[in-house]
């Protein structure tokens, strides 16, 4: 009994913060205010994303098509880098350094430090005449010139999600059972069979709850292509952002962000496909260990 | 058990927290500006000399600060819309009338900045500080890039020549300034053919630019980063303080010559407080702080009697009748608004 009085608190949090927030966003997307006043049901800010702009015009060349394809690709490019480099840096975290390495610390540290300044600081170190360029003419290389790009915005999302898709990976291949992999190794593995036939498959969890954990930010940042895009990519965040703090039209703006939550769900039902194989409680998926 | 006192102890603890914060009956303020438009040192000196706190927050557009007020997150006792932006608050029923009787320094308001258009009594307005829009350009980059170049035109900024060396403003009915004055049109058009043909020019402009930026073009011109910026007179004056070899003009096709203004916002909870703010900002020693610090200019016929020389006669700081003259002030576009955001993100949206 006493116990489940400490669970109360977590389901008014989870109420007030999480599910009512998202049914207030729906029913603005679902709703118009009519000319005297009243709310009306309507589907016209929802299909407003979809319209044309004249007849006939090509579906993936209307306007906000084009911004949300743009999003995604962005989004899409931002989570493959980020496991490209953030599995092999959780797996040398956990496998190599131990678990109170000093590693994981100063990994950590630049978190404590304001989303917004983090950001910052990379426009003074890409600028034309900023810290990046110094250093490369000090050594006798030639400049770059990426500020405002969309390599930039994509540079500075990695920046500031890589912990999300370390931290989940590291954590499972920490706790990852030694001696299914020594198991593995007696049976005549070598060592890349181990690895792709056991302490990959072993991580996929950590692989999927990262992949969203960066997906997800990724795809509804504002600040990021504001800051180091300077206007020159603008993505379905700032169309979002623009509505609710610029334009005022709350309908369109919760239309656009309940498009937007549908499309991560499907995407987030697509990667789950990936793990659907049967697994056992604490143990590989089945069959990988043939 | 134990658990359980504990929780009760922690519940009571809040309560009691909570109900001492609403019970603290303070004399507060809640000001609502436009970032880097006070020297914030002089908000000490009010408290000291009024008893009244000032909690400070800012915003970087007319459309956001009016975004926060209408939905609800508001309880702002006092803020700084531009002329167009007053005009609409006006009708839209969103201000208080001000008791000038409380504001004995309005007698240091220029005359020529009472009275105008938007409010012509001043009922609910307080005139802050004015200013025009136009080209920051780095003298020395530009030289580099077309020699002989004079800047006096908008049509420098579709040159070529500069390309990926232009900042434009990150603010919709300021970046369509350009493209409307140079196709000959009011800077308030309502004719979406106009308006179009001004989108069209900015989206054929995209590939020239560098960046749509808001408030961090300002570090950007001193760093040398573009030769070309458009931006706001203040702004000018601020950079160049920084960097010799930036200058400013207002091109000759016009521009929007601009008043910010103190008004009290319907809701607010201490208008008395925040009429003995705009009293405040309106005394010439301060305002003098004010406008050296921002590089805005003032509204203060004392405090610009008070302005070093060099400062007075600066065309940046204080243009001339033609230039005002020639140009126009922003006005609300009522509900052509909506035809002026779409054509907006379309320019925004574009692949540059």
């Amino acid at each position: 009994m006493l116990k489940r009085i400490f669970v109360y608190p977590y389901i008014l949090w989870m109420f007030l913060f999480i599910a009512a927030p998202l049914l207030i966003v729906l029913w603005f997307a679902i709703t118009d205010t009519g000319a005297d006043g009243q709310t009306v049901f309507t589907f016209y800010h929802v299909a407003r994303f979809f319209r044309p702009a004249f007849a006939g015009e090509p579906f993936f060349q209307r306007l906000y098509i084009v911004v949300l394809t743009r999003s995604i690709w962005i989004a899409v490019l931002t989570t493959m880098v980020c496991f490209v480099l953030g599995y092999p840096l959780a797996y040398a975290l956990a496998k190599f350094f131990g678990h109170r390495s000093i590693l994981l610390f100063l990994f950590l540290v630049p978190l404590w430090m304001n989303f917004l300044l983090r950001t910052y600081a990379w426009m003074t170190i890409l600028e034309q005449n900023g810290v990046l360029n110094a250093l490369l003419s000090l050594v006798g290389l030639p400049t770059i010139d990426i500020l405002f790009t969309d390599t930039a915005v994509v540079l500075g999302m990695v920046y500031n999600f890589l912990p999300f898709m370390v931290f989940p990976i590291y954590s499972v291949l920490k706790d990852m059972d030694n001696s299914v992999i020594e198991a593995a190794q007696d049976l005549g593995a070598n060592r890349v069979q181990v690895f792709f036939r056991v302490v990959l498959p072993m991580s996929v969890p950590g692989i999927i709850s990262g992949l969203t954990m960066v997906f997800m930010p990724s795809v509804t940042s504002f600040i990021i292509p504001n800051l180091l895009g300077g206007g020159q990519f603008i993505l379905v965040g700032n169309l979002i952002e623009q509505q609710f703090m610029r334009v005022g039209d709350w309908h369109f703006g919760s239309a656009m962000s309940a498009i937007l939550i549908a499309l991560i769900l499907l995407m987030m039902g697509f990667i789950k496909l990936i793990d659907r194989q049967p697994r056992n409680k604490d143990g590989p998926a089945e069959g990988v260990l043939y | 058990m134990k658990k359980i006192k504990f929780v009760g102890l922690l519940l009571g603890l809040g309560i009691v927290l909570a109900l001492t914060g609403c019970n603290r009956n303070e004399n507060i303020i809640r000001v609502f500006n436009w970032g880097n438009y006070l020297d914030e040192s002089i908000l000490a000196e009010f408290t000291a000399q009024t008893g009244i706190r000032v909690s400070y927050s800012t915003y970087a557009t007319n459309e956001e600060m009016h975004t926060r007020l209408t939905a609800g997150g508001g309880g702002f006792d006092l803020v700084f819309p531009t002329d167009y932006m007053v005009e609409r608050m006006i009708r839209e029923d969103l201000l208080l009338p001000i008791n000038l009787e409380n504001i004995p320094n309005i007698r240091y308001i220029d005359q020529r900045f009472r009275g105008l258009e938007f409010d012509p009594h001043n009922v609910y307005s307080v005139p802050y500080k004015w200013g025009t829009l136009g080209i920051l350009y780095n003298t020395a980059m530009v030289e580099a890039l077309a020699p002989g170049m004079v800047v006096d035109s908008w049509n420098i900024l579709w040159d070529a020549r500069f390309g990926g060396s232009i900042f434009m403003y990150y603010s919709m009915r300021d970046a369509f300034v350009a493209p409307l004055k140079l196709l000959g049109y009011s800077i308030n058009t309502t004719n979406p053919d106009e308006l179009f043909a001004a989108r069209d020019l900015l989206i054929a402009q995209r590939p020239l630019i560098r960046a749509y930026l808001g408030d961090p073009i300002k570090h950007s011109m001193i760093g040398n980063e573009a030769a070309l910026a458009m931006v706001f007179s203040g702004c000018a004056m601020f950079t160049m303080e920084f960097n010799s070899d930036l200058n400013f003009i207002v091109p000759r096709e016009g521009t929007n010559v601009w008043f910010d203004n103190m008004v009290i916002p319907r809701g607010a909870r201490n208008q008395a407080g925040a009429e003995a703010f705009i009293n405040f900002l309106s005394d010439p020693e301060i305002a003098l702080r004010n406008t050296l610090y921002t590089g805005f200019s003032t509204t203060n016929w004392a405090t610009f009697a008070l302005l070093p020389e060099e400062i007075r006669n600066n065309p940046v700081y204080w243009p001339s009748d033609e230039v005002i003259d020639n140009s126009e002030t922003q006005v609300h576009v009522g509900e052509f608004t909506a035809t002026w955001e779409r054509a907006w993100i379309e320019v925004l949206a574009a692949r540059p």
